[in-house]
Order: structure tokens, then C-alpha cells, then sequence
């Protein structure tokens, strides 16, 4: 029962893969912007998670191999990912209202001015 | 317990020309609030002092590195070397030429807001911050800040639809490759318990590539080539490119193309020559797939295009590709200058010839004309002769015609290809260059030979758009007759003597 309870490092990598790969299909796959940002927030959550798990991981290593409970550059470095997930969404979403104004559309179908 | 890092006093100096940027663009937004709509000439006034303030603190921080050849600083978060330097002039000067161009175009557009310089600077900021940078979160959080003001730069025309269009498909997908490229840096950092480059590197050649975990590796760097080849437009992730391009002002066409791919190049440069040499193993057979399919994809797409900013657009791509083969020249045995050298080379010239060519196209538009289709340069040289020259000497030198600028470039990244026994690839890339001869003469065959359909009056030009195409055209001109001074600026900014064979065959 104890073993079953015990959730590693590799968990943590395996279900950061499964969002990423989610993310990335939803990318390719949606037709609706809205969705195709919430689609880049998921790998950016996987992102996040992935740094966190590591950070946390590296902090059970020993000093010798860099790392100890100084060995933070993980969980910093997911802080300043979850800003820059907030500014881009900030600006998509500010860009995708400018052009709703103009096509009445949030369809990637239609964003079809511009081609070859 | 843990103890806080102290800033020294040559943190403060190293960060200088990145606060300078970042206090006058936060202060062109403030005086942009109190200005009268027809003073609003100072936005720009302002924005070119600041970049002038921080070529000084650039300036200075070259004397003060004197001849050691580089200094970290900010926790050993940045590096700023002989290399970050020469990228730092790069980027300061493709700014100001592109605010140059700006002053007259906005007001056209009727978007004449301050907004508009204060990103210019605030991306810059990014640029620099990728170029110096030693760490990967530094380098991430410059290439999204750099990344994000362009999304909005892109679409800053939010009255055009086209200009609204290119900034959806910019920011989806640019958003895209970089959470691919964080998720490549979170799995690096996971490898090796470090975020500083210099570590990463020796970690994976020291305890990484010989154990099992090398398969994570893989992923990691392919996920991180995968942004990185995104951000510098390489076939096949160059789809965003042409349509950016296309819709963007033609001035934020100019910038992006220039300073955005040279920070680009600069941060692919640090990853991957800085941090994963010990991996071009593996990453050498896939730049040279990409180069070639790169090469193949943007010629074959640029000679059917009928938009002169969608052509050049695919001219761009077109350029790095044969960059690519300068790296990897430069990296696929042993390191050797002269592949690297090209590439630095080739993005001094090209920022020059490549901001005059949208510099021309950028003095077309004028009332109720956009002036970016092929035919609208059509009689060019019966209205307006000095830009019809000014635009030929761009097009012969992006062609690489020998007595202009582009010729060095390519001369270098060819020179290289053979000094490492690359023929095939030198063979490739010269015969591509000469199929681009085709669609460059195809807008030059518009101007003289064509008449103009539209029976238009000449065109009225600002003294600043005058002065950066002035700027523009000598540079090209002179970096083609004498380029010994330029390539002696690239030698220092790569630490290396000037090779004796280079030299022999200028003289």
C-alpha cells in the first residue's frame, strides 16, 4: 500500500509529457483562438511542473552535484514562466479582440487574408 | 542558511544600457500622455536619445572590458563579452535607423502614438538579454520580451485587418514555440540541476551523454532546436514568417527582419555553440536538413510572389539558410572561426541592406497607397529616381553582387564550407544564390523597365527616411569596397586573429 502511495520524480516528468503532448495537439487540432491560447497555457503549465518536480528533485541531491536546499533555479525560473504565461495571454487575448472588432470571428478557419 | 547576493557596482555597469533602454521607454510612455497631438515628433526624439545613451553605456562598457575577453555579472546570469557587445551596437543600430523610417509612416497611418517607440526599446531590452545572456532564464525571459512587444508592434495598425491578421498568426504561434522551447529547457535544467550554460555544458558532457538518461537529452534538444529554429524563421517552421511580414507596418517589417533575427541568431549561437556543443552530433545532421530544405522551400516560394513585403520576406528565409550552413561549417568538426565569422558578418551587412530595401518600400506608401505590391513599384525610376538606384544597389547586394555589401557575407560562409571539405553544401548554397538573382532582378526589372500605370505625382520623402536610406546605401556601398575594417570589428568580436588566408585573398 505504502509503495502504491509513493509518487517519484518520474510521475511528476510523465504527466508533464502527457500535458505538453495535450497542449501541442490542441494547438494543432483546434479551430477556435480561444482555445488554441487556453491549448499554449497547458504546455506552459507542463513547463511549470516539469521545473518544479526537477527543482525539487535536485534539492534531495547532494551539494557536491549542484544541488542541496539552495537549488531553487527550478522553481524561480517556473515564477518568471507564470508571468510570461500572464503577459502573453494578456496581449493574445488583446490582440484577438482588436481583430474580432474588425472580422466578427474568433475561427482560425477565417484568418485567411494572408497566405502564399 | 542561505545568503543574498550582493550587487556590486559591475552589475549596475554591465545591466547599464538595459536600464537606460528600459527608463526611456518607460518614459516615452509618460510624456506621450501629456503630449499635444501635434507635438507627438518628440516620441521619437526621445526614443533616439535613449538608444544614443545606451550605445554610450555600451560604449563604455567596451572600454572598461578593455582586452579581457568578457565579465558575468547579476549572479552569473550574464555574460557580457566582446560578442554580446558587437550584437549590442547591432541591435542599437537596426533600432535606430527603424525609428528613423518610423516618423514619417505613422503619421500616414494615423497611429501616431508613443506606444509604438517605447516597444521598439522595451524589445530591444529582450534583444539584449538574449545576446549576454549565460542562463537560460535569462535568455527566456529576454526572448518573450523581446517576442511580445513585437506581437504588438505587428499588429499596431489595429485599424488594418491585415495588420490584425499577421499579429493573431505571430503571436499563436510564436507563443507555441516558446512554451516547446521552455518545455526543452525544463527537461535540460532537470538533467543537469543548473540553469547556467557554462554548467549545462560541462554536466552533459561529463555525466549526461555517457548515462542512460541521454534518450531525455534528445527530447530536450530537439524541443529547444525546435523554438529555436521558430524564432529565426528556418523551413519548416517558417510559416509565420511571410504573413508577420506581410502585414505588419512595413517599418516593423524592417526591424523584425533585422534586429529581432539577429537576436535571434544570437541567442541560437549562445545555446547552441555556448551550451550544447557536446551534443553536435547530434544537432549537425538536422541544421543541415533544415538548411537545405530551407534554401530549397524560400527560393522556390519567393519567385511566385506578387507582394514585394511577402518576396522579401521569403528572401529573409532564404538568408538563413545559407547562415545555417555557415554554423555549420563553424561546428561540424572542430570549431572553426570562419563558419561563426561569416555568420556575424552576414548579419551586419544584411541589417544594413535589407532596412534600406523596407526603407523604400516603407517611402512608397503615402495617402490611399500601400505601395507593397510589386506593381506599385512599377516606373519607380520615372518618379523617383534616387530610391529606384538606392533599392537596386539593395537588391544586387541582397543578391550577393560582388562590389556590395551582401557579396561578404556569402563569401565568408562559402570560404568556410570549403575550408571544411563541405563542397556539396558550398555547391548548393552558390547555386541557390544565383536562382535568388532571379526574383531580386524581377523588382529592380519593375522600376526601369516598366511604365507607371498609375500616372502618379513624385513621391515626397521625409528628411528622416532620407538620411537612414542615406545611411543605409553608404554602408552597403562601403562595407562592399572595404570590408577589411568590418571583418577586423568581427575578428575582435570572436576573440580570434584575422585568418592569413582571408586576408591574402582581400588584398
Amino acid at each position: 500500500m505504502d509503495a502504491m502511495l509513493h509518487i517519484s520524480t518520474l510521475h511528476y516528468l510523465v504527466l508533464g509529457a502527457a500535458l505538453f503532448l495535450l497542449g501541442v495537439i490542441g494547438v494543432l487540432t483546434r479551430r477556435n483562438v480561444v482555445i488554441v491560447l487556453m491549448s499554449i497555457e497547458l504546455i506552459l503549465n507542463a513547463v511549470n511542473l516539469n521545473l518544479v518536480a526537477l527543482s525539487r528533485y535536485w534539492q534531495g541531491m547532494p551539494a557536491r552535484m549542484g544541488g542541496g536546499a539552495g537549488a531553487l533555479h527550478g522553481q524561480v525560473f517556473a515564477i518568471f514562466v507564470i508571468t510570461d504565461a500572464a503577459a502573453e495571454a494578456a496581449v493574445g487575448l488583446g490582440i484577438l479582440i482588436a481583430f474580432f472588432r474588425n472580422k466578427e470571428t474568433v475561427n482560425i478557419d477565417e484568418v485567411n487574408l494572408l497566405k502564399w | 542558511m542561505l545568503s543574498l547576493p550582493q550587487f556590486t557596482a559591475t552589475d549596475y555597469l554591465l545591466a547599464l544600457p538595459i536600464t537606460l533602454l528600459t527608463l526611456f521607454a518607460l518614459g516615452i510612455l509618460l510624456i506621450d500622455l501629456m503630449l499635444p497631438k501635434e507635438q507627438k515628433w518628440l516620441n521619437p526624439v526621445i526614443a533616439f536619445i535613449g538608444v544614443g545613451f545606451a550605445a554610450k553605456g555600451v560604449y563604455n562598457i567596451q572600454h572598461w572590458l578593455g582586452p579581457s575577453g568578457g565579465v558575468y555579472g547579476l549572479m552569473r546570469t550574464m555574460l557580457v563579452d566582446r560578442f554580446a557587445l558587437y550584437f549590442f551596437y547591432l541591435f542599437l543600430a537596426a533600432t535606430a535607423i527603424a525609428i528613423l523610417m518610423s516618423v514619417r509612416y505613422l503619421e500616414t497611418e494615423h497611429e501616431n502614438h508613443g506606444e509604438y517607440y517605447a516597444l521598439m526599446l522595451l524589445s530591444v531590452v529582450g534583444m539584449m538579454c538574449m545576446a549576454a545572456g549565460a542562463d537560460i532564464v535569462l535568455i527566456f525571459i529576454g526572448l518573450e520580451l523581446m517576442a511580445i512587444s513585437t506581437y504588438v508592434l505587428v499588429g499596431f495598425l489595429r485599424r488594418d485587418r491585415r495588420s490584425n491578421e499577421a499579429a493573431l498568426k505571430y503571436l499563436l504561434l510564436g507563443a507555441f514555440s516558446s512554451g516547446i522551447f521552455a518545455y526543452g529547457l525544463s527537461l535540460f535544467y532537470g538533467l543537469t540541476g543548473s540553469t547556467n550554460l557554462g554548467v549545462i555544458q560541462q554536466m552533459l558532457a561529463r555525466v549526461v551523454l555517457p548515462s542512460p538518461y541521454k534518450t531525455v537529452a534528445v527530447v530536450a534538444l530537439l524541443t529547444t532546436l525546435t523554438g529555436l529554429l521558430f524564432k529565426i524563421a528556418a523551413v519548416p517552421f517558417h510559416q509565420w514568417a511571410p504573413d508577420a511580414y506581410e502585414g505588419a507596418p512595413t517599418t516593423i517589417t524592417g526591424f523584425m527582419s533585422v534586429a529581432v533575427k539577429a537576436a535571434g541568431w544570437a541567442m541560437l549561437l549562445r545555446i547552441l555553440v555556448f551550451g550544447l556543443l557536446s551534443m553536435r552530433s547530434i544537432w549537425v545532421p538536422v541544421l543541415v536538413f533544415v538548411s537545405i530544405a530551407t534554401m530549397t522551400g524560400a527560393n522556390l516560394a519567393a519567385l511566385t510572389q506578387s507582394n514585394t513585403k511577402r518576396l522579401l520576406a521569403y528572401s529573409s528565409i532564404a538568408h538563413v539558410g545559407y547562415m545555417l550552413l555557415g554554423l555549420i561549417a563553424g561546428t561540424a568538426t572542430e570549431p572553426n572561426g570562419d563558419g561563426i565569422k561569416g555568420i556575424l558578418i552576414y548579419l551586419l551587412v544584411y541589417t544594413f541592406m535589407n532596412l534600406g530595401a523596407f526603407g523604400v518600400i516603407t517611402s512608397l506608401r503615402h495617402r490611399n497607397v500601400i505601395g507593397d505590391e510589386l506593381d506599385d513599384l512599377n516606373g519607380l525610376y520615372s518618379r523617383a529616381p534616387v530610391e529606384a538606384v538606392l533599392m537596386l544597389v539593395f537588391m544586387l547586394s541582397l543578391a550577393g553582387i560582388p562590389p556590395l555589401a551582401g557579396f561578404w557575407g556569402k563569401y565568408f560562409i562559402f570560404l568556410s564550407l570549403i575550408e571544411t571539405g563541405h563542397y556539396t553544401l558550398a555547391a548548393l548554397g552558390v547555386l541557390y544564390s544565383v536562382f535568388g538573382l532571379y526574383y531580386y532582378l524581377k523588382i529592380a526589372n519593375a522600376m526601369f523597365m516598366r511604365q507607371p500605370e498609375k500616372g502618379e505625382e513624385r513621391l515626397a520623402v521625409s528628411y528622416s527616411m532620407r538620411t537612414a536610406l542615406g545611411v543605409t546605401a553608404f554602408a552597403t556601398i562601403f562595407i562592399g569596397i572595404l570590408p577589411n575594417r568590418f571583418i577586423e570589428i568581427v575578428n575582435w568580436a570572436l576573440g580570434i586573429a584575422s585568418n592569413p588566408n582571408t586576408a591574402k585573398l582581400i588584398h
